[in-house]
């Protein structure tokens, strides 16, 4: 699997992510700085990871939505290659239009930091095949603008099309329909703000995130 | 460089976002003995220094593209 993760000033897990993708693939991804305008031949797989991008500025994600590479991303997504992004890179994705809805404040307004529960939703897709429908698994979350919103008619085309992927199995942050993580219509590009990157190995307390990684690069392996 | 003028937008929440700073502003006014405060809501306002002239339509683009996230927020444009 040939993979890139994008570096934003303000990014702080494009390493974690760039290193669970080498321990589970075997190959090092490409860092690809946000200033760049197109991204290496023949990629699978695109990591937008987690941060403060751009310090937050004006609204999480906002800005990096709006940087050079993001166009080369929105491109390379239409193309079918999988994009997946992690906390920031979630707001970053539904900022750049790739996901419905948005990311707003927690609904108790604190940091949230720690392991939660989460209840597997969709295993079609090339990120969560390896995982079983209802499956419970722990992943931990470390965000302040987690908290879901989308109009109506949105949340229920995402239920109906199968494209909620994760719901938290616990009270987070006031999501709506306690949504965790969403796949766009053709299934290529998933957002979820748990951090599946941080549990790769037993040393890091458990291994439920490897399987996504593990699911993706056999798909595109 | 023409003469620049200056134009507010306003960002607020759509009704029916939930806005969590709004409600702890409320319950802190109430707390400090302001019991007539029903609600709170927070949103931004952004000056920009455009060029005397500038259309409304290029400000509202700007909202629209950048300052704003119409998915969850409305926006109000005053020009001089």
């Amino acid at each position: 699997m040939k993979a890139a993760v994008i570096v934003f000033p303000g990014s702080n897990c494009d390493r974690d992510l760039a290193d669970a993708i080498t321990k589970v693939t075997g190959r090092t991804p490409a860092m690809i700085w946000h200033r760049e305008t197109s991204l290496p031949e023949g990629l699978d797989f695109i990591g937008v990871p987690g941060g403060f991008s751009y310090g937050d500025y004006l609204r999480s994600g906002a800005m990096a939505a709006r940087s050079p590479v993001m166009q080369a991303v929105i491109e390379a997504a239409g193309q079918g290659r999988a994009v997946l992004g992690i906390c920031n890179g979630f707001q970053v994705l539904t900022e750049a239009g790739l996901l419905p809805g948005a990311l707003m404040r927690n609904a108790g307004l604190n940091f949230v930091c720690r392991n939660v529960q989460l209840s597997v939703a969709n295993t079609q897709s090339v990120f969560t095949s390896h995982y079983a429908a209802g499956e419970q698994i722990i992943i931990p979350v470390a965000h302040h603008d987690g908290n879901y919103v989308a109009d109506a008619a949105t949340l229920d085309r995402l239920e109906g099309e199968g494209r909620v992927a994760f719901r938290y199995a616990e009270a987070v942050n006031g999501s709506a329909r306690d949504i965790a993580g969403i796949l766009n219509a053709e299934g290529n590009v998933l957002g979820m703000m748990p951090h599946p990157e941080r549990l790769i190995e037993a040393e890091q307390g458990g291994t439920d995130g490897r399987r996504l990684f593990e699911a993706a690069m056999m798909a595109l392996a | 460089m023409p003469p620049a003028m200056i134009v507010k937008v306003t960002v607020t929440l759509k009704n029916g976002v939930l806005d969590p700073q709004g409600r702890a502003i409320e319950s802190a006014l109430k707390g400090l003995g302001f019991d007539g405060v029903a609600g709170a809501r927070v949103g931004k306002l952004i000056e920009l220094e455009v060029a005397e002239g500038t259309a409304r339509e290029t400000i509202e683009a700007m909202a629209k593209q950048l300052l704003a996230n119409t998915v969850i927020e409305n926006f109000r444009i005053e020009m001089p």
